[in-house]
């Protein structure tokens, strides 16, 4: 690794309408290197991202890209200068093929008038070669997997001499194979010299792949250094601001059952699924993508129910054939997006927390206005919601707090059973313990807590059950003496067979 | 992995579907009436389309930027009415590029009209063209009043007696002259085809289809984009405008209004989405051919014209159904 510094970032600061954004940002990221950019949401790693980019300039400070002070950089600038970014969402086109979308921001740069679609056609045969990656040039975007789809927009970055390429939170939507493909990619990008920095705040793929980090709170620096200068503690604690010691989730036993399931099976997700859940259990239900894991919380919410097979909550059989059963049976879920399909993102705070028990609010033909906005300021109270009112709209509020919303919704219907799809993806750390301890205190009192989750040291650290899915059957069964590492390979060890059949 | 059951979506594909259904209509029409294989139906046919072809490839530039536009009769009527008014009341010129030019000229002020509400002002464009639509007709009505011109100006007529080549049918001896002005969809087809496919400027309009906030982010000028697909829509159809008075002797200040929704409907049975970003010149192509088709030969079915709108209802009711079915198979036909 060469010592020589690509871009340099000096005391930036930037606000929006009063609201400081950045409050003095240093950064500095040498060629060959992978960087990590690590922050709780809201910390200001967009808006740095912008400023790199060229999309916002800063208000003071000062950046220099190789050596060279700039000054009013344009998105244009930015990309001539060799910095490429990648969304999240990508940015591409899925009306286009796959190689009009790697071959057209170079087109575009060239200011051409006419599009040559041989030289399209040879420039993203090449890019993908580069990267190894063997797509069907001719397809539409739409058709791509997210893992193909995120390989496209690399390659896409790299065709115009790209010098410093910056990922934001490129692994979110990937399973673990789809990491490690990515990872080997950006390892030999590397190697061809071009600075990466990635923004994650996941430890456990920042020690796989980074050389160094950098670390943002409120916008503020707060340190950068070498991965090895960091451990979990400090890590956490600088990302926090608190020093955040999870320790692994020990319930004492119980012997009350909560749910016992027997012989669950839906055809095509999952077949003969049996488990049992007592009293202070939380129960981690963990597979790759497609394993039946996140089939299993849909069964037992009713929204695509099982096809047979027994499920006892409390002492007493249930059968669970829609979301309105489910519901009269005091069951709750949290869906794995949450902003599609677990909240209104442009009503309150207060509508979304009363959304699925408003029938207690209807007195004598009225919504009790009063009653709704008690309950919502409880729940702000009780989970710590950063919020000043039950007012503002969900779309205003970080992934965590958005979250907690979610979890406020049904904790006010009082379930006795709660199923949670990636409770914490998109959440930070300091949010993520907040939302865990809610969790273990839930199970305390008795409800039984599903988690469903790829997250493994969020399992692990969490759950005092594991049940791990692969290709629709139950293949272990565990507590949490188990590390990751082993939890790990029991996922994708031998199933790399069934992964390259999807 | 690569192109292994294409061949199976090509014959599939809603373009093949749409050719398959004419190849029908048209097998059934020729064995009920024999006639319907004269070269007079082609060029019955070729004269009915002129106008649907036209206003069809402005619609399609503007659906696969992202947009729609629903006010293109109205700015058709203005541009139509405005020359034809002028010259009855002593103002301008007896000639043709006189009365094309005002009737662009129309067309390109409402045309950045609707580029600067959608892409500045950011409105829907359904609900920016829908405000323009009634602004260019209510306008037009309250300034203008509302004759109608039925002679047109010898420098037009003189147009109108161009032909391509007259077809006289040996049986009855009636001629079946084809306009000249069948020209104007051709080159119309074969220039759009053409900045479609192999300029920046067409694929430009793809991008912002598909995705604007990428196209933004990949460099593209989203808004001058939108500008230009609207303008193109409001000039090119008023100029459409013009050849239909010229064809029909006809101008009124509601001529036009109400051929929005089958001119939309003709680009979504040809496959475009009015999500933005899919559609092509192509498949617009045959959606009019098709429209065209059974709005002016059911008879030769043996069905009355009576049926026709409902007939006509049915081809889109298939276009619809069609464009949906294909689209809900691609997203299920598993990612690759």
């Amino acid at each position: 690794m060469s010592e020589e510094v690509f871009l340099k970032l000096e005391g930036v600061k930037k606000s929006f309408g009063g609201v400081h954004a950045l409050r003095g940002v240093d950064l500095e990221i040498r060629k060959g290197e992978i960087h990590c950019l690590a922050g709780e949401n809201g910390c200001g790693k967009s808006t740095l991202i912008k400023a790199i980019s060229g999309v916002h300039n800063p208000d003071e400070g000062s950046i220099w890209i190789d050596g060279e002070k700039v000054e009013n950089m344009k998105p244009m600038d930015a990309i001539n200068r060799g910095i490429q970014v990648i969304y999240q969402d990508f940015a591409v086109f899925p009306n286009l093929t796959v190689a009009e979308n790697i071959a057209l921001n170079g087109e575009l740069k060239n200011k051409t008038k006419f599009v040559n679609w041989k030289q399209i056609h040879e420039v993203a045969e090449k890019a993908m070669a580069q990267v190894g990656a063997d797509i069907d040039p001719d397809v539409k975007l739409e058709r791509l997997s997210v893992a193909n789809k995120q390989m496209v927009a690399i390659c896409r970055a790299i065709i115009n001499d790209a010098k410093l390429l910056i990922l934001d939170e490129p692994t979110t939507a990937l399973t673990a194979r789809e990491v490690d493909k990515l990872w080997d990619i950006i390892r030999s990008l590397k190697a061809k010299g071009i600075a990466i920095m990635i923004v994650n705040h996941k430890l456990d793929e920042i020690y796989r792949i980074a050389d160094r980090l950098t670390i943002l709170r409120n916008g503020t620096y707060i340190s950068s250094g070498d991965i090895s200068e960091y451990d979990q503690e400090r890590f956490t604690r600088d990302m926090t601001g608190k020093d955040i010691t999870e320790e692994k989730y020990m319930p004492e036993p119980g012997s009350e059952e909560v749910l016992r399931v027997e012989h669950l099976s839906r055809k095509g997700a999952f077949e003969n699924v049996s488990f049992s859940l007592h009293k202070g259990d939380v129960l981690g239900i963990t597979g790759l993508l497609g394993s039946g894991r996140g089939e299993i919380g849909e069964a037992l919410f009713g929204l695509s129910p099982a096809d047979s097979g027994k499920i006892v909550l409390n002492g007493k059989e249930i059968s669970i054939k829609s979301v309105s059963d489910a519901m009269a049976n005091e069951i709750g879920y949290v869906p794995e997006d949450r902003l599609t399909q677990g909240l209104f993102m442009q009503r309150s705070i207060q509508d979304n927390t009363i959304a699925a028990s408003i029938r207690q609010y209807m007195k004598h033909g009225r919504l009790d206005k009063k009653g709704m906005e008690d309950t919502t300021n409880y729940w702000i109270k009780e989970l710590g919601i950063k919020a000043p009112s039950p007012k503002p709209a969900v779309r205003t509020l970080s992934g965590g707090n958005a979250q907690k919303v979610v979890i406020a919704k049904w904790l006010n219907t009082h379930p006795k059973l709660f199923i949670l799809d990636g409770p914490t993806v998109g959440v930070d750390v300091g949010a993520k313990a907040e939302i865990h301890s809610i969790l273990h205190d839930l199970a305390k009192k008795g409800i039984g807590i599903i988690i469903i989750s790829d997250d493994l040291p969020e399992l692990v650290q969490n759950c005092n059950k594991i049940l791990v899915m692969k290709e629709g059957k139950v293949s272990g069964m565990m507590d949490n003496s188990i590390d990751e590492r082993t939890l790990g390979n029991m996922l994708v060890g031998s199933s790399d067979r069934g992964g390259e059949k999807a | 992995m690569k192109r292994n059951n294409d061949w199976k979506l090509t014959l599939t594909s809603t373009p093949m579907i749409l050719i398959y259904v004419m190849a029908v209509f048209c097998i059934i029409a020729a064995i009920r009436q024999p006639a319907f294989l004269s070269p007079a139906t082609l060029v019955n046919l070729c004269r009915a389309g002129i106008f649907t072809m036209c206003f069809a490839i402005c619609e399609m530039v503007v659906i696969i930027s992202g947009g729609i536009d629903v006010s293109f009769p109205a700015i058709g009527c203005v541009a139509m009415y405005v020359p034809m008014y002028m010259y009855n009341n002593g103002m301008g010129v007896d000639n043709v590029f006189f009365f094309f030019g005002v009737a662009m000229l129309a067309g390109l002020i409402f045309g950045v009209l609707n580029g600067f509400l959608v892409s500045y002002l950011k409105l829907p464009p359904l609900i920016a063209t829908l405000a323009t639509s009634s602004v260019a007709s209510g306008g037009l009505i309250m300034l203008l009043g509302t004759r109608e011109f039925t002679t047109l100006p010898p420098s037009l007529e003189a147009l109108y007696s161009i032909n391509l080549l007259t077809f006289v049918d040996p049986n009855t001896g009636f001629n079946y002259p084809l306009t000249i002005l069948i020209l104007v969809p051709i080159i119309l087809c074969l220039v759009m085809a053409y900045v479609m496919r192999y300029t920046m400027l067409g694929r430009g309009l793809y991008a912002i289809g598909g995705d604007s906030n990428a196209a933004r982010i990949a460099g593209f000028n989203v808004r001058k984009l939108q500008f230009i697909a609207y303008i193109f829509c409001g000039v090119m159809a008023s100029a459409t405008a013009m050849i239909y008075t010229t064809l029909m002797h006809s101008s009124t200040t509601t001529a036009l209004m109400g051929e929005e929704m089958i001119i939309i409907a003709a680009c979504v049975v040809g496959g475009c989405r009015l999500t933005g970003g899919h559609g092509g010149v192509g498949g617009t192509v045959l959606g009019v051919l098709l429209i065209t088709l059974v709005e002016n030969n059911l008879n030769m079915l043996g069905i009355p014209t009576s049926w026709q709108t409902f007939a006509v209802g049915l081809v889109l009711l298939l276009g619809a159904v069609l464009s949906s079915v294909q689209a809900k198979r691609i997203s299920k036909m598993g990612k690759i």
